[in-house]
């Protein structure tokens, strides 16, 4: 149950935290702190997505009978 | 012909065939017309909800805002990320249901819900509202870019007419399946060029992607950070949330849901869709070393930044290439939006308001009977629009987010709101968008005692918590329990 809790970092990343990082310096990898900061926050959506996909018991049922790709 | 023109009309060409060809061995029912016989896989589905993200409109004006307004840009990289977060549990409900009640639109799958003809019909038209000017927004994209890649050789209203004709002619024979295998060639080569030109731009201008932000830091001071007034932070938060809501209520998003032959499709492409969204990053790249590069591009003419920054940069060959790139991410979109209109007018309007018990193959022959007539009504907006278009798209955008609430407690298990509260709330909503786009209202006018942060607030919260309220209230007084003590007085 707790993991779904995950899916709500990447809200706080982006919309809470956007407001304290409002700055170009220092640049990470050539892009201003507030893109590069916007940018990690997609990333890390992505892999918090994949942890959540796996630790949902839902997706390891097979309802029409289609193989189970964990 | 010069090299350029050549090249897209051969992809042009290329995207007709594939339109047609992708009817091969179907037999176009409406369940496969509009939603391809719910039998996508991973790929097609990806690709049907990626299309979203790569329009004319990101392509364009992507770039175009990172070049004129600079830091507000990154907006559109964040809303989509969340939007995917939330579909992992919105979505496979919303698909499950569909199913079983074999939807195949947006109004269609609110009228099953709510039990409700009259609600179908105010979404339907709430729908076909918001579709229009979106349509609009592609064909005018489709024109810039085809008489500037073609160096004047077609003019925009020319580009126009042919652009529309090939979207109707595949859309007419293939439906959603001639969509989505376009949208397969449209990602391919726009991933390609936006990558390259993303890289390669600020490499020959500035040296790198370092030196690049840089030299425009130090030449407009500001220019890269969220500005203390106007599209501040507050609006970034606000709007980002807003749009994050509304994603999927766009019809055609929200239709392509109906296409997936299993829910876990969708589970497993909300992981993958945020990084496939990074590459929207190098198009933000190409509009700012636009912005010291060709510098005056001034209001409307900002969506010319990218072309404007190839031109003075490319062989005419390869500014064919990314025209040709860019014509197919107005007619992938286009015929999507063209697919979801007709059937609303057919499924929705037709059968929801006119005839009732029209069967499924009367409806389907109609959808592909109104596809001209949209596209041609959409053609005449486009050359005789003139600037209420732009203020009919901000509509667009804050409409479908109306539908929110009314989706959301549709999916809970034992859904409290009733079809009075929806069609209630969703009115409201509307009408408060209308006023406040039709009046340019904003939240510091509407409400000028808020302390300053708050007044960059998106004006579309108002729209959605009036919504809210009147959806919940309505609601509240319409309970089934009263229906039933009215039945009793009545002896229904």
């Amino acid at each position: 149950m707790s993991f779904r809790l995950l899916a709500v970092l990447p809200f706080i990343g982006i919309l809470l935290g956007v407001p304290f990082v409002n700055r170009v310096e220092p640049l990470v990898l050539g892009m201003p702190f507030v893109l590069a900061w916007i940018v990690m926050w997609v990333v890390l959506s992505s892999i918090i997505m994949g942890i959540i996909y796996r630790l949902d018991p839902v997706n390891r049922q097979t309802p029409s009978g289609e193989e189970v790709r964990s | 012909m010069s090299s350029a023109l050549a090249i897209i009309v051969a992809v042009t060409l290329f995207a007709l065939y594939l339109g047609v060809r992708a009817r091969h061995g179907h037999d176009m029912s409406l369940e496969q017309w509009t939603v391809g016989g719910r039998s996508f896989g991973t790929a097609f589905v990806f690709l049907l909800m990626a299309g979203e993200i790569y329009t004319t409109f990101t392509f364009l004006g992507g770039s175009g805002f990172a070049y004129g307004k600079g830091a507000p840009v990154y907006y559109i990289l964040a809303y989509g990320t969340l939007a995917y977060v939330l579909s992992y549990w919105m979505l496979p409900p919303v698909w499950r249901f569909a199913k079983t009640h074999r939807v195949v639109s947006q109004p269609h799958f609110f009228t099953r819900k709510y039990d409700s003809a009259s609600l179908g019909v105010l979404v339907a038209i709430v729908d076909v509202a918001a579709l229009i000017p979106y349509l609009v927004l592609q064909l005018k994209g489709l024109g810039i870019i085809v008489s500037t890649a073609s160096y004047g050789a077609i003019s925009s209203s020319a580009a126009i007419w042919i652009g529309a004709g090939v979207v109707t002619i595949y859309v007419i024979v293939s439906g959603v399946r001639g969509s989505a295998w376009n949208s397969v060639v449209k990602d391919m080569l726009i991933l390609g060029i936006v990558l390259f030109l993303g890289i390669y731009l600020p490499m020959h201008y500035y040296g790198g992607l370092g030196q690049m932000f840089h030299a425009i830091d130090v030449a407009r001071p500001g220019f890269l950070t969220f500005p203390e007034k106007g599209s501040s932070v507050t609006w970034f938060q606000s709007t980002v949330l807003l749009t994050a809501l509304g994603f999927f209520m766009w019809p055609h998003t929200f239709g392509s849901v109906f296409t997936a032959k299993d829910e876990r499709i969708f589970r497993r492409n909300a992981i993958v869709l945020p990084l496939y969204q990074l590459i929207l990053l190098f198009v933000f790249f190409v509009g700012f070393a636009a912005a010291l590069k060709v510098p005056g591009l001034k209001g409307g003419d900002i969506d010319l930044s990218l072309f404007k920054l190839s031109l003075q940069t490319f062989d005419p060959w390869f500014v064919g290439v990314i025209g040709a790139a860019g014509v197919l991410t107005a007619l992938v979109p286009g015929s999507m939006i063209l697919t979801t209109a007709s059937t609303l007018l057919a499924n929705d309007i037709y059968r929801g308001l006119v005839q009732r018990n029209a069967s499924d193959e009367a409806v389907a022959k109609l959808a592909r009977v109104c596809v001209p007539v949209v596209a041609v009504v959409a053609v005449l907006f486009t050359l005789h629009g003139g600037e209420t278009i732009v203020a009919l798209l901000l509509m667009g955008y804050s409409f479908v987010t109306q539908l929110f609430p009314a989706v959301i407690c549709s999916l809970a298990p034992r859904n409290r709101a009733t079809r009075q509260g929806a069609f209630c709330g969703i009115l409201a909503g509307v009408a408060v968008v209308a006023v406040t786009t039709i009046f340019k209202l904003s939240v510091g006018q509407l409400m000028p005692f808020l302390p300053d942060a708050l007044k960059d607030v998106n004006i579309g919260f108002v729209a959605l918590a009036v919504n809210l309220v009147v959806f919940v209230v309505v609601s509240a007084v319409t309970q089934p329990q009263a229906e039933t003590d009215q039945s009793r007085v009545q002896t229904h």
